[in-house]
Order: structure tokens, then sequence, then C-alpha cells
């Protein structure tokens, strides 16, 4: 009997399974992919996620079903001691691969590059981001602190609030800072994350896209309560936004004196070790 | 059996015995919480019935902490003794009065916005007496706060200049300090972390370290039930 | 292969009588010169410390001096017992040299300082799967209280020291996973030599890792350390003295490495027996050559960083301090300039083995050997170019991000090399499924897994929803445990019958295999979904959606646990109790080091071979039911 072909028995295999495979996952896993769609920052990891499963499935399928096939099909009769062909290589074969894995490999990094200057991606971009985007931006400072997160917003009279609302559709610029330690501050339906480094000012860039709770956890490990340093914040109507800015600028008009002026960065006393 | 193997197999066998107590051992470590004092149930003038009496020391000393004696460190007081313990359990849906006697000196928020009292009933504290809604931010000395709850209560210190101070745990009324009283009102059942968000480890980066850090000085939970 | 090896009969130790064999450089005498040390270093320390630049610790209560100093001298004293400084003293005072320490005696040799490498080997074997096991008893621990989504069972800061002693114990213990027990074992034999170019460094690796580890697990006494594996600055900086544990075993550690990696350079370099040519070197020595570069490289920063974050914790300095004018970035980029190299070094071993035992199993040559060796080399290379990819979303400067995604994602290239050798030599093979062989396949399918999850980390805009996140977790367990790990039992299951003699019971050990396999794809693959669901890593309290995928994964955890006992059991029964004779060269393998009898004569051969061919000489030309004619050399 002749041997079959299981080079192309292979391929069919693959082949199809890939084809099956990958539209189903871009379809069906796609819409329900992390993070959601809170922001534009996050549907746009939405997208990337999608694009990168995409990318990875036939991948995956041709070394798994590779896998079965072999174990399957190529093995040692019961008992047996026959020895395979002494085959050590195929330079076409291996050109080829690293042509191809090459190709994807690149064409992934120029992806992610495209996508990260498009929008900033939610990810910290240090003081002086590359990509700015223009019009309107409702400034927020981030304080991390141990073991807690505070927000300031410099345009409202440098008033500084416990709990982070934003207005809807509004293009946000985060400057997230750290009193003590790194700590992180990752917002997660909104796609964001910017590590809260001491003395530096982090800046990250959001719109978010409708109304919804998104949950803020710390996301650098910063001591005993780093599990506990989580909140829930708001994203609202530009008109609640209005309202509730105002009632925290009364509310919290006692601490607002006592705070230092609005700065990018903050090294309060003490900076090294307390006497 | 050979001999060797009889041998290998007896110290195989005191190797595990061996290795299950110092398992023991890490396992008690690992799990090991300040204990748990309950809130006094007696009545009060204020009408409110449970009451937890705290009170903060520069250095707790050696009676209380042979191997950190001079750590700062927030006590509670249970049945008149104080006790070394951050670990307190307190009803669900009641209000509670909590009195913090303040021994410690002045260390200095790092965050002034924690200078303004917030999550107490009426978002107030009566220091000595006075009631306000926020404190001088150079003045704090520790705070008690309930991330989770909302809650913060700066807490001022004792004057620099001030005399007898008390040196360490436990002090007594006869020595320099604060008294300081708000009320929290607790809702639902939980257990609720406490910190205190002054930089009040003496000698620690940032003053952040070292009692800041660990269960029994600075931070401890918070047991509604 | 050709070769002429006689067996070599050794003469019978001589046993002296016990108090001769009690007194004398021991470890008897290591462990009471380690623990003298320790108190005079303290004592020291202590008056050291007691000037006016120190005020600050009367306040904290944290002598960090006299704890490192204590530990220093410790380590020192505990060397010094050994008898490492024996052959130095002696030379210095002018006796003439000697090559061998305890090489002759029984048992005995493998409690001290032993320059013959197989003993060392050995020696590695049982101390890393020891700290192994420790280190496994932390993550049972870590996996317990994960159990629940609020903090219940163990205490916060004594859950960030387990998750911290969990992560360096397994990072610094595992780094010599492979190289220490096997390479140190079998590479002299591989490349027919009689012994490694450094037998005495050799040693002094082994013994600096069991010091590092044992300091490690004595951190539980000083407070336990906040931080996790990675250190970071400044929180290392305010941690209790349980943190000095922490910067002298990576030290340590970091030590160990750079030497163990030179001294596998300089042997594989110079001693390679006549006729072993570059392309006839076995794929196996060649990975151990690749990570001895990185291991070479990359340890010194580790130690110099370390060394940096000890000034600043004892005498004050600034570097990671801002309020000094350091900066905690620098501590980052220096941590992950070792750190991702590391990585590298635990990766590494893992493709060697792979590609060494699969030939023998598949009864074919390895395809692609030339693919391999660039492969490996390329991802060494490489490894030093991307380690800010672990600092995407920490506020670097932005312009460096691309760069870095290019290289990360560029690594993965020659990452596929390996995959595609072993495709390749498994194409139309007449495979085997012995214990060794169901690992290797397991470490393909698992780090097939790692690795396309890691082209998602390497992706910024993706990055920035996982990183610090339990897919990070799910990340990098996939590519060590279910890489490195898996091989670190291909290896043991292969090698052991060479090493002892002896052959592990089959059942048992497939048993061992499969409830691994499933129990750690159970515990692993539902980590990607709570990393991309948003619970961050190192915490002890998450959102309470993801309670019941917690849970699931604790339980599979436990069984993964359980998976061990069942290999520590078989060890026991099979190679202590029962002890069944395994045949000469039961894989039918036609490596060196199977053609040399067993128990492997003390000089390894009693001829030096010559080598005319790699060991890869398996298969016929046609094959049985082939088609395909042998092609010359990839």
């Amino acid at each position: 009997m002749a041997e079959p072909n299981h080079a192309r028995r292979f391929t069919v295999l693959w082949v199809v399974a890939s084809l099956i495979a990958t539209p189903l996952v871009i379809v069906l896993l796609g819409p329900i992919l992390p993070p959601g769609n809170g922001s534009q920052q996050a549907s746009g990891h939405v997208t990337d996620n999608t694009v990168l499963l995409a990318m990875a499935t036939p991948v995956l399928l041709l070394v798994v079903i590779y896998l079965i096939y072999a174990i399957i099909v190529f093995r040692q009769p019961k008992g047996g001691v026959l020895e395979g062909p002494a085959v050590r290589g195929n330079q076409r074969l291996q050109t080829w691969w690293i042509v191809v894995t090459s190709i994807l490999v690149l064409s992934l990094a120029v992806y992610g590059t495209v996508r990260l200057e498009e929008d900033g991606a939610g990810s910290g971009g240090g003081p002086s981001p590359v990509v700015v985007p223009s019009g309107k931006k409702l400034k927020v400072q981030v304080i991390a602190q141990q073991w807690e997160f505070t927000y300031r917003f410099p345009e409202y009279g440098g008033v500084e609030v416990p709990h982070l609302e934003l207005p809807v559709n509004q293009m946000v610029e985060l400057h997230v800072t750290s009193l003590d330690v790194i700590h992180s501050f990752w917002a997660y339906q909104l796609g964001v994350k910017a590590d809260a480094n001491p003395n530096v000012d982090n800046v990250v860039y959001v719109k978010p896209t409708h109304e919804q709770t998104f949950e803020v956890r710390c996301a650098e490990l910063c001591g005993i309560w780093h599990g506990a340093m989580f909140d829930h914040g708001h994203v609202v109507s530009q008109e609640a936004f209005n309202t509730w800015i105002a009632e925290q600028q009364t509310k919290y008009a006692a601490a607002t004196k006592a705070l230092p002026p609005y700065s990018k960065t903050y090294l309060p006393e003490p900076t090294r070790r307390a006497e | 059996m050979s001999l060797l193997v009889k041998k290998v197999l007896g110290i195989g066998t005191a190797v595990i015995v061996v290795g299950v107590l110092i398992g023991l051992y890490v396992a008690s470590w690992a799990t090991s919480f300040p204990e748990t004092v309950a809130a006094s149930g007696s009545a009060t003038t204020t009408g409110v019935s449970t009451r937890l009496t705290l009170q903060t020391v520069a250095a707790v000393g050696a009676k209380y902490s042979p191997a950190h004696p001079d750590w700062v460190s927030y006590l509670v007081q249970s049945h008149g003794k104080w006790i070394h313990s951050t670990d307190y359990k307190v009803p669900a849906n009641s209000d509670v009065q909590i009195t913090v006697l303040q021994y410690d000196g002045d260390s200095g928020l790092r965050n002034p916005f924690l200078s303004q009292v917030q999550g107490t009933v009426g978002a107030t504290e009566t220091i000595d007496g006075k009631t306000v809604n926020a404190i001088n931010p150079e003045e704090a000395s520790h705070t008690f706060a309930v991330p989770e709850m909302g809650i913060l209560v700066p807490l001022p210190g004792v004057a620099e200049e001030a005399k007898n101070q008390c040196e360490f745990a436990p002090c007594t009324m006869a020595e320099a300090h604060r008294t300081i009283t708000f009320t929290i009102h607790t809702h639902n059942k939980g257990r609720y972390h406490w910190q205190c968000f002054v930089p009040c480890a003496a000698g620690f980066l940032t003053g952040g370290g070292g009692p800041m850090q660990t269960l029994g000085y600075m931070d401890g939970y918070l047991e509604v039930v | 292969m050709s070769t002429t090896i006689e067996s070599h009969s050794q003469p019978a130790p001589v046993r002296r009588p016990l108090l001769r064999r009690l007194v004398g450089f021991n470890l008897l005498t290591a462990v009471l010169l380690g623990v003298a040390g320790y108190y005079l270093g303290w004592f020291i320390g202590h008056q050291v410390s007691s000037g006016k630049s120190f005020k600050f610790i009367s306040a904290t209560d944290e002598n960090d001096v006299a704890l490192l100093l204590a530990y220093l001298f410790g380590v020192v004293g505990f060397l010094i017992g050994l008898g490492f400084a024996n052959y130095p003293v002696s030379r210095l005072l002018g006796k003439p040299a000697s090559l061998r320490e305890k090489e002759d005696e029984g048992i005995g040799r493998y409690f001290g300082l032993c320059t013959d490498h197989k003993v060392v080997g050995m020696q590695y074997l049982v101390g890393i799967g020891l700290f192994f096991f420790i280190a496994g008893l932390n993550a049972m621990l870590i996996r317990t209280e994960l159990l629940h989504s609020t903090p219940t069972t163990i205490a916060p800061n004594q859950y960030l020291s387990l998750v911290g002693m969990h992560g360096a114990m397994m990072m610094g213990v595992m780094t010599s996973g492979v190289l220490g027990p096997f390479a140190n074992y079998f590479v002299p034999i591989m490349i027919g030599a009689r012994r490694m170019a450094f037998p005495r460094i050799e040693a002094l690796t082994f013994w600096l890792l069991m010091a590092a580890g044992f300091i490690l697990t004595s951190t539980i006494f000083f407070g336990g350390f906040p931080t996790g594996w990675t250190g970071y600055e400044p929180l290392n900086d305010q941690a209790v003295m349980g943190m000095d544990s922490y910067i002298v075993f990576f030290a340590l550690v970091g030590i160990s490495m750079c030497l163990l990696g030179l001294n596998m350079i300089a042997t594989i370099i110079t001693m390679r027996a006549p006729g072993l040519t570059w392309s006839r070197l076995p794929i196996f020595v060649w990975s151990v050559l690749a990570t001895s570069v990185l291991m070479v490289l990359a340890a010194p920063m580790l130690i110099a960083t370390l060394a940096m974050a000890a000034l600043d914790r004892t005498i004050s300095t600034s570097f990671f301090m801002p309020g000094g004018g350091g900066s905690p970035y620098l501590f980052e980029n220096l941590f992950w300039f070792f750190g991702h190299p590391e990585v590298y070094i635990l990766a590494l071993p893992g493709f060697g083995i792979v590609l060494e035992l699969l030939p023998v199993f598949t009864r074919k040559p390895l395809w692609g050997y030339r693919l391999a060796v660039s492969g490996m080399l390329g991802v060494a290379l490489l490894s030093f170019f991307v380690w800010q990819h672990h600092l995407f979303v920490s506020g670097i400067n932005a312009d460096l991000r691309p760069f870095y995604m290019l290289s990360t994602e560029i690594i993965s290239i020659p990452t596929g090399f390996i995959f595609l050798c072993v495709m390749g030599t498994l194409w139309k093979a007449r495979s085997s499924f012995t214990v060794p062989m169901l690992f290797c396949l397991g470490w393909t399918f698992n780090f097939l897994i790692g690795g396309l999850s890691g082209v998602f980390l390497s992706d910024t805009p993706s990055d920035t929803d996982t990183h610090g996140s339990f897919f990070v977790m799910a990340h990098f367990h996939y590519t060590i445990m279910g890489g490195l790990i898996f091989t670190f039992f291909a290896a043991i299951y292969y090698w052991v019958p060479k090493m002892t003699g002896l052959r592990f019971n089959e059942r048992l050990a497939k048993a061992h295999f499969w409830l691994m396999f499933v129990a750690f794809n159970s515990t692993f693959m539902p980590l990607f979904v709570l990393g991309m669901k948003g619970m961050p890593r190192r915490v002890s309290s998450y959102a309470p959606n993801l309670h019941g995928l917690n849970v699931w994964v604790s339980i599979s955890a436990f069984v993964l646990g359980f998976s061990m006992l069942i290999f520590l059991f078989n060890a026991v029964y099979s190679l202590i109790v029962v002890r069944l004779p395994a045949a000469a060269n039961p894989w039918r393998s036609k490596s060196l080091e199977w053609q040399v009898p067993t128990p492997v004569p003390v000089n390894n051969f009693e001829q030096i071979p010559v080598i005319d061919s790699d060991p890869y000489d398996y298969g016929t030309p046609l094959g049985i039911g082939g088609t395909e004619p042998a092609t010359a050399g990839a």
C-alpha cells in the first residue's frame, strides 16, 4: 500500500481548520473581548486583541494539529524497533518558514506601532507623550499614594476628590503621579494603564464614549494594601459632571485651601528617612 | 532491605517530620492576625451605645512589642486594659463612637487633602471638646481611615513643647494627650481594612515603612458583624 | 560514533572512624562556622552602625547593616567550613596543587565539597528539588488564600512575602535548574572530557545556591519582604529587614549563575574531544553554551543593582530615591536588563533538552541542526534588546516603545526556528511515547501557548490591559513552568537511569505526567481570562465576579501539587526502596553519555574518544516505508 501523502493531508487539515476557526474567532470572540468599549482607547484594544487573536489562531492550529497528527500517525508499532527516515533538513522549507514568520512578526510590529501612535492606546506615555490629541482636553491629575488614589482637577480650582467622575465624550488628559512608591493606575473599562512614579508626570489620554461605572485598580505592587487599593469611577453626562464638580468644590473647600498649588509632580516631605 | 536503605529511610523520615514541623510553623506565621477586640456596648450620654477607645503612642515599648519597641502604634482598650491590637469588631448598621487618645506628636500629612474629615456622622470630629471639620495638615499625627467605607479622620498631635509626654505604651491620662471623638455609621457586614495616612513611621523612607505596613501598629481590620 | 571504552572498577572507598569523619572540612563544620560567622557579622554590624549617620536605626528597630554583614559573614564561614579556602591557602603556603577533593569517599562526598562533576550534578538535583518543593508549597498557600475574594486566611504582609518567596525562590533556583544537575553531570561526558574546566568553582556554585536558598527562607524571621520577586524601589527601601534576605539571596544566586556559566563556557570551548567540531556538538551542549553566555553577561547586572539597593538601605545613598536625586526608573531598567535575559536563561535549556531527546524517541536525526543552533544563538543575542517591554506603561520615553515592540516581536522569529525543528524531527518519525517523550511533547504545547501569549504582551496597546495582571502570570507560567519544568522532568526521567543505574516505575511516571499536564493547563489557562477580566497581580482581594474562576484555578493547583507528590513517591519508591535496575541504555540512545558504563567511572573515560560524527546517527536513508531520500546536512 502506497504511503499516503502526509504533507498534503496535513496541509488540507490545517487550512480547512484555519478557514473555519479564524472567522469564528473574529466574529464570535471579537465583540466580547476585553476590555470592552468603554472608551475610544478601550475599543482600540478590542480591535488589537481581535487582530492578534486572528493571527494567532492559524499558528496555534498549525502546531497543535501537527502534534496530534504526528502523535497519531507517526508511531513506533507496538514492540517495534524501527528507525525513521534519516532526513536532516529541508532548505526550502526552512527558508520559507523564516520568510513567512518574519513577515508575520514584522507586520504585527508595524500594526502595533500604528495603533499606538494613533491615540496613545491608553498607556502611560511619560511627561511628553508622542501622541497628543487635538481639541479641548479635560485635565485630571491622578495622585497615587499608599494606599489610595485621589484625583485633582486643576481646571476647577485645584480641588482634590477621592472618587473619579468624568464627562462622557470628552477627551481627558490624565496626569498620573505618585507621592511615595511606584503604583499603577488601571482603569479597566476605560482601557487605561499608567504607572504612577514618584516625581514623574505620566500622561495618558482617554475619551470615554458612554456613561458607565468603571473599576480602578492599582496594578503595581505597592505594599500591604496593594490589593485593597481599588475604587469605582463613573462616566456621566456633561451636565451631571458640572453639577458634581461644583458640589465637590463646595464639599472639599477646607481641604482645597490646605493643598499646595497644582503641580505636575509633588515631592512632599518627608522625602528620605523620616526622623 | 540493606543497611544503607534502612539508614536512608530513617533519615528520610526524620527529614519529613522536621519538614512537617517547619510547615506548621510557617502556616501559623502566615495566618497570624492581631487578636480581635470587640467594641464595648455600654450606654453613654451621647446615646451611641457602641464605643471603641483607641490610643496612639510614639513608641509602643518593649512590654507590648519586644521585637519593635520603638515603633509607633495604636492600642485599643478592652475591659479597662490596653491591648496591642488593631483588629476591631463592631456591629453592622449602627453608630459607633470612637475615641482616640492621641499621645504622639505631629508628623504632618503627606497629602494635605486628607486634613478634612470625611465619612463620619456630620463629617466632623471633636478635638478636646471643639468640633471641627478639618485640621491644620502640619499638625496631623495620625489618621484613622477606612477607605472602603469612605471614612477619613485626621488626628492632630501633641504639641512639641508639651510637658509630661508619654514615652512608651501604655500611656495614662496624666500624660500629655489630645482627646478626639467621632462617630461613624456602619452599613453592611464585612471585613474592612483601615490604615493611617500620615507618614509617621520614623526612620523609614518617606515615613511609610515598618509600622505603617504592619498589622497591629498603624494598620488593621474593622470587622463589621 | 566510534569510541573505545572499557569498564573501570573503582577501589572500595575507605571508611574512616566516625570522629575523624565528623571533624574536618565538611557540612557540619560549615554549618557551625556559618552560624559563628552570622553572629560575628551581626556584632560587627552593630558596632559599625552606632554612629551618627545611623540614627534612624534606633527609631526603626531594623538594623540592615547588621543583618547584611551577618549574612555575608555567615556565607563566608559556611564556605570556609566546607573547605573552599583550603586550596588557595595551601597554594599560598607553597604546598603542591591538588586537583581533587573527596572524589574517593563514599556517600559522604555528596555532603561536602567534591570536585567530581557527577557528584555536583547529583547534589544540584537534590538541592534544587528541595527548594522547588518549598517554593511549590508557597504556591499552594497562595492559592489557598485566593479561594476567597477578600483576604481571609493569610495576613496581607505574610501573603506578599509568600508571593515574593515563591517567585524569588523559583526564579533564583530554577535558573540553574537544568544547567546545575544535567549540564554539570553530562556536558563533560558529552564532549568527551574527564572533568569540567574549573571543578572547585563548579562545587562553589552549588553550595552558594544552597546558602542562598536557606537565606531566602530565613526572611520570615525578619518580617518578610513586600516587593515580590522584582524588588522594585522605592518600596524596596521602605521594607523591613526581611528585604535584606532577598537582596543577599539574589546576589548569591547571581554570583552562582555567573560562575556556573563561566565554567560551562570554558569547558565547552576548550575541552572538547578530538574530532568534536562545532557542527558535531550535541544540541543540548549548544543550548548550555547559549545559556551560559547569557548568565555570564546578565548576572553581574543583577549583583550590581542589588548592591546599589543595599547601599540605599544602609548608608542612605540615593541611587533609586527621588527625594535624594535618584530615580526608581533606574532600578526598573537595571533589573529588567538582567531580568529579561534571565527568562531566556530559563527557556534555552528547555529548547536544548527537547531537541536532544526527540531524536532518541523518534529514531530520526535532529531536523534542522544549524537552524536550531542559530535559533538559540539568535534568542540569546536578542534577549538583551527587549527589556523595556516590561516598562511599556511606566512612562518611559514614548519614542522608545515602538523599538522595543519591534525587538520583542522579532525575538519570536528565532524561537519559531525551534518549533520548526521539533516539527521536522517528528515528521514521519517512529515515535515511542516514553515518559521523557511525553514531557517533551507537553513542552511543545505549553511553550506554544506561552509564546503566543507573549505576542499579545509585546503589542503595546494590548499590553496596556494585560501588564501587571494575571495574563502576564499565565504567560510566564506557561513558558517557564510549562516550558522549563516539563523539560526538567523529561531530563530526570531520561537521565536518572544513567546517573543511578536505576529506573522509575513506568506507571507512576505516566500518571505523574498526565496528571501534571492536565492540572497544569487547568490551572493556568483560566489565568489568561482572569487577567483579561481585570485581576491585577499579587493581590489577595479581587472582584467578586472572578470568584468562581479563582476557585477552579486553586483546586487545579492543588491537583498539580498532588501530581508532584506522585513524582516524589515514585522517586523514593523506585530509587531508594525497591531499586529496580535499569538497562545500560534503555532508550537506545546514540549519544556519547550512554556509551560509558554505569555507574560512570570517576574519570569518565578510560581513553578520550575520537569523535567522527554528531550524535544523531539515527534513521535509515529511506526509512522503513519512507519515500524521501536523505538530504545533505541542514
